[in-house]
């Protein structure tokens, strides 16, 4: 078995990967990087985000602001001492990126200009057009570029960490062009392999976003923190689940639903005029969006389409000069996907799964409990999301703990050794088994679309917007049948060159892990908060719940969950006022 | 919903088993507001396990899915069934570039000529974080705006017929990248690039077909922004022979 | 079985056939031949021209070859095509940004071809075209 050496192993290429890498070439330039993505580095998902980055700029914003914008807007489920660093570094790293290139908008007089987003007091989401992440990922791929310490491994699927002694050593990975399995022996691994969307039925992300760094970190025995926080976006297109940026809202686009009226005023977010006003009817956060469009959607008040339920975005007043300078990617996403031009028309949107603020539970230095092991992105959990992430700060998140990610593992390689190339290999070949067993399956049946198929309906049906002991229950069983039935899972594709069917039945492994996670930790979370709406316990329960939950692995058995207490620093958990009293 | 169905007639090539690619015929039903990427998702997911392409995002932002749509490179995500004539869609892996499986293509030599144009900022003196931002005004920011569009989807590599003929050119989206640095008042990299770009296998090898800025689903334009460097470097190619000095900034 | 990635052949002769884009192209590539068999044409002349009267008589008379009319006409549809494919480029080759905008493509292709047209009319006007007799 072929084994690579480096220092730090960084699973996944996407925003925080790459920022993570170029922090370790910068902070330790004697140190091997391997940055090792199941895509090439620009197909990562960050390329999808469009609304932009959060960080403050404006001599009328201050820090507090942002950090009561992210702790309320998280339902005060944010560590406040990770959200306090986190707005710190935040205009840091936004500059930085700007000094690497990347071409924000600006204003007259060629100051960095910045927009309102959801849920924010004063606007500081800074913007590239609407192609905000698509620009920050290249930034950091093409300034990666100049770094001759980051050896990239483009198109290998990871598949297991090197757990021995304890701590992680390394980590296996499966060059998708040859279908060989490769030991990579590291001092140092970084997670940063993204969400998890494809879980769901109806999401904006790619499909690319199958949970893989979670599940891996999870099956190694890290907790998976807060999994049962999902973030619905309020505007995607129906059909496709194409995301329309909260950008949109923030230049001044309304809601409106069958009877063209602001329904928004009907859930404590109004009231609707004057217009444009921030922390208000369209710009809430986005948990309470799309659950008014759930409640719409019960009164039978949203619009029927051939895609389903909607309601409409209007944007049609900013007028064809703005919407083109602003949002020209929503046009042309508007016009082609749905038919529908926002400078003319109204453009229907529907909620859709966006984003996991659960995760890899990591401390505030982006090291998970595991020695040697750190995740940063959306597939850790620091948490500054909490119960709900305020739009723009995934952008910025990245950034911030992908560096520090970078940061405090090279620190810790520096103190540690590699594990014995004769031990990695053994610990490979019992790695690699596990997928050369997928090859050697008895065909019994089972086909992989109709399990993923089952894993989104059922997730949609407990586990959406709303939930209830009963659904949730019934989604825990369903994942537990389908984990049963995964392993009867065979693959017709016995090729070694690029077999996506292989990767796939990976991918739907690591989601199905996941998945379970997720399920059990919403069923023992018995109260609303943030994004977790249950019907059976609608109110928030400080006394019980001001707790980050931790899912633990079981192998077969259903994880088990503990909790840990939530750091209040500063901001004592209150009611979350939207709409007038702010603003 | 209305349905159409369609021969889908994919370009398969097993390098375990084949020695040269063929083509496999699909009965696709496609919804009315289906692109080509959602046919092949459905042949993969109810028809044939084994079929292989690159795809992510479906919506044209990722870059994976480029692929010869009857004959023309494009964004199979972004190419609606609706607008294509007949009932027979072809679909190929991207030209000029050697087929890895199916529709995936071995894009080694775009990865390594794009690292080669230098692609990001290069200053004689970096500035300190603390003292924030550069300055770049709206009109500064669009001369190079739109050279950063670009997804690396490599319709333009496919397009190119110099390309096909001369495999060493950088080509266009790398040379694009190249322009768009050196055209960002942030950047002082352009005689740093120039060595690299300005040679024959760089802007030269160019004739200008104008097949990549046809094809490009971003309209990015490259060969606008390779025509640009040439006459930028024709310029101080002559005002260093008349010992001007040939910096252009 | 091949075993390794596969790589297409281009054929080398005759590739650009397949579609108008690529035959546009290359008829603009070839249209270089008939130019340059023009530019050596008018060399001769200005050779015969210093070699004495008799020489250039012979020149002219030359020209009205039948062979060397269908040369001409020939290479005049190859000078318009490709003097229109390049007007019709130039906007991406020099474009004029005026404040944050850019001057809209046309602006610069028509400018072109009123350079061309100006130009063309001096020519005319110095070669006596327009002089009585």
């Amino acid at each position: 078995m072929e084994v690579i050496t480096t220092d730090i192993a960084i699973v996944g290429a996407g925003g925080a990967g790459l920022r993570a890498a170029i922090a370790v070439a910068e902070a330790a330039p004697d140190l091997k990087v391997a940055l090792i993505s199941k895509v090439y580095p620009m197909r990562s998902h960050t390329v999808a985000a469009e609304g932009g980055a959060a960080g403050v700029i404006k001599s009328e914003d201050s820090l507090e602001n942002h950090f009561h914008d992210t702790v309320s807007g998280g339902d005060w489920l944010c560590d406040q001492d990770a959200v306090e660093l986190f707005i710190e570094q935040a205009p840091k790293e936004l500059i930085q990126l700007e000094h690497w290139g990347c071409p924000w908008s600006r204003e007259a007089d060629g100051r960095v200009a910045v927009r309102p987003f959801g849920g924010m007091k004063i606007e500081r989401t800074w913007y590239a057009a609407d192609k905000s992440g698509f620009h920050i990922l290249h930034t950091l791929f093409q300034t990666s570029l100049q770094f001759p310490t980051i050896d990239r491994f483009d198109e290998y699927y990871c598949t297991d960490l090197l757990v021995e002694g304890g701590r992680c050593q390394g980590l296996t990975a499966m060059e998708m062009r040859t279908g060989r399995i490769k030991v990579f022996r590291a001092k140092a691994v970084i997670i940063a392999a993204g969400g998890a969307g494809w879980m769901f039925p109806f999401t904006t992300n790619g499909a690319v976003k199958t949970a893989d760094g979670m599940a891996m970190a999870y099956r190694a025995g890290v907790p998976l923190k807060d999994m049962e926080f999902v973030q619905y976006h309020p505007t995607g297109l129906p059909g496709t689940g194409i995301l329309l940026t909260e950008g949109c809202r923030g230049e001044g686009g309304i809601l409106v639903n069958k009877d063209g009226y602001r329904y928004l005023q009907d859930y404590n977010l109004g009231p609707p005029d004057p217009w444009p006003r921030k922390k208000a009817m369209e710009l809430g956060p986005r948990d309470r969006l799309s659950q008014a469009f759930w409640h719409e959607q019960q009164k039978g008040r949203t619009v029927s389409t051939k895609w389903g339920d909607v309601v409409h975005l209007d944007l049609r007043h900013l007028g064809e000069k703005k919407i083109d300078e602003r949002l020209p990617l929503v046009r042309d996403l508007a016009r082609s996907y749905v038919g529908a031009d926002p400078v003319h028309e109204l453009v229907p949107v529907r909620p859709v799964v966006h984003y996991m603020m659960g995760g890899i539970d990591t401390n505030i230095d982006a090291a998970t409990a595991m020695p040697g092991l750190y995740a940063a992105g959306e597939c850790a959990c620091v948490s500054i999301n909490g119960a709900n992430r305020l739009g723009s700060n995934s952008l910025t998140e990245l950034l911030v703990f992908g560096g520090r990610a970078g940061r405090h593992a090279a620190e810790y390689a520096r103190k540690t050794t590699h594990l014995t190339e004769s031990l990695a290999d053994q610990l490979g070949e019992m790695a690699a088994q596990r997928v050369t067993e997928l090859f050697h399956k008895e065909d019994q049946g089972e086909s992989l679309s109709v399990l993923r198929g089952e894993m989104n309906k059922t997730l949609e049906s407990g586990a959406g917007i709303y939930r209830t002991e009963d659904t949730l229950q019934e989604t825990c069983k369903k994942l537990a049948e389908l984990r049963a039935r995964y392993r009867c899972l065979h693959l017709d594709d016995k090729s070694k060159v690029f077999n996506t069917q292989l990767v796939y039945t990976m991918e739907l492994g690591s989601m199905l892990e996941a998945a379970h996670a997720m399920a059990h930790s919403a069923l023992q979370r018995k109260e609303s908060r943030g994004s977790h709406q249950r019907l059976d316990y609608t109110e928030r329960d400080d006394d019980n719940f001001l707790k980050h939950s931790l899912a633990y692995y079981a192998a077969e058995e259903d994880p088990r969950i503990d909790y840990q207490d939530v750091v209040i620093t500063r901001s004592q958990p209150a009611a979350r006022v939207y709409g007038g009293a702010e603003s | 919903m209305s349905h159409r169905t369609i021969d889908l007639e994919v370009m398969r090539y097993r390098p375990e088993q084949d020695d040269e690619p063929w083509v496999q015929t699909y009965k696709v039903p496609c919804e009315e507001d289906w692109v080509v990427l959602d046919a092949l998702i459905y042949v993969k997911d109810n028809l044939d396990g084994s079929l292989s392409y690159r795809w992510s995002c479906h919506m044209a932002v990722c870059g994976s899915c480029g692929m010869m749509i009857n004959g023309e490179p494009a964004l199979s995500c972004k190419t609606f069934i609706r607008d294509l004539p007949g009932d027979v869609i072809r679909v190929e892996p991207l030209t000029n570039f050697p087929i890895e499986r199916d529709l995936v293509v071995v894009m080694d030599d775009f990865i390594e000529k794009l690292q080669r144009v230098k692609p990001y900022i290069i200053r004689d003196e970096s500035k300190p974080i603390s003292e924030g931002e550069h300055r770049q005004t709206p009109a500064q920011l669009k001369k190079f705006k739109q050279y950063t569009l670009c997804i690396n989807c490599l319709c333009c590599y496919a397009a190119c017929p110099q390309y096909a003929l001369i495999p060493e050119f950088i080509g266009p989206a790398a040379l694009t990248l190249a322009h768009r640095y050196n055209q960002d008042s942030r950047d002082q990299g352009w005689e740093e690039r120039e060595d690299v770009v300005a040679t024959n296998e760089g802007i030269w090898d160019c004739a200008f077909a104008d097949a990549c800025s046809i094809v490009c689903p971003k309209h990015v334009d490259p060969a606008s922004a390779i025509q640009q460097m040439k006459i930028s470097s024709t310029l101080s190619w002559y005002k260093n022979l008349i010992g001007l000095g040939g910096k252009k900034r | 079985m091949n075993g390794r990635p596969y790589v297409r052949e281009v054929r080398t002769a005759s590739w650009y056939f397949g579609r108008w884009r690529d035959l546009h192209h290359m008829l603009n590539e070839i249209s270089s031949i008939f130019i340059g068999g023009y530019a050596l044409i008018l060399l001769w002349g200005v050779k015969s021209l210093a070699a004495g009267e008799q020489a250039y008589l012979a020149f002219l008379d030359g020209l009205t070859s039948p062979l060397s009319l269908t040369f001409h006409w020939v290479a005049l549809g190859f000078t318009l095509l490709n003097s229109v494919s390049w007007f019709g480029v130039t906007p991406k080759a020099m474009p004029v940004q005026i404040g944050d905008e850019f001057l809209p493509g046309h602006y610069i292709a028509i400018g072109h071809y009123v350079a061309w047209f100006c130009v063309s009319l001096v020519v005319l006007v110095v070669s006596g075209v327009f002089s009585n007799g």
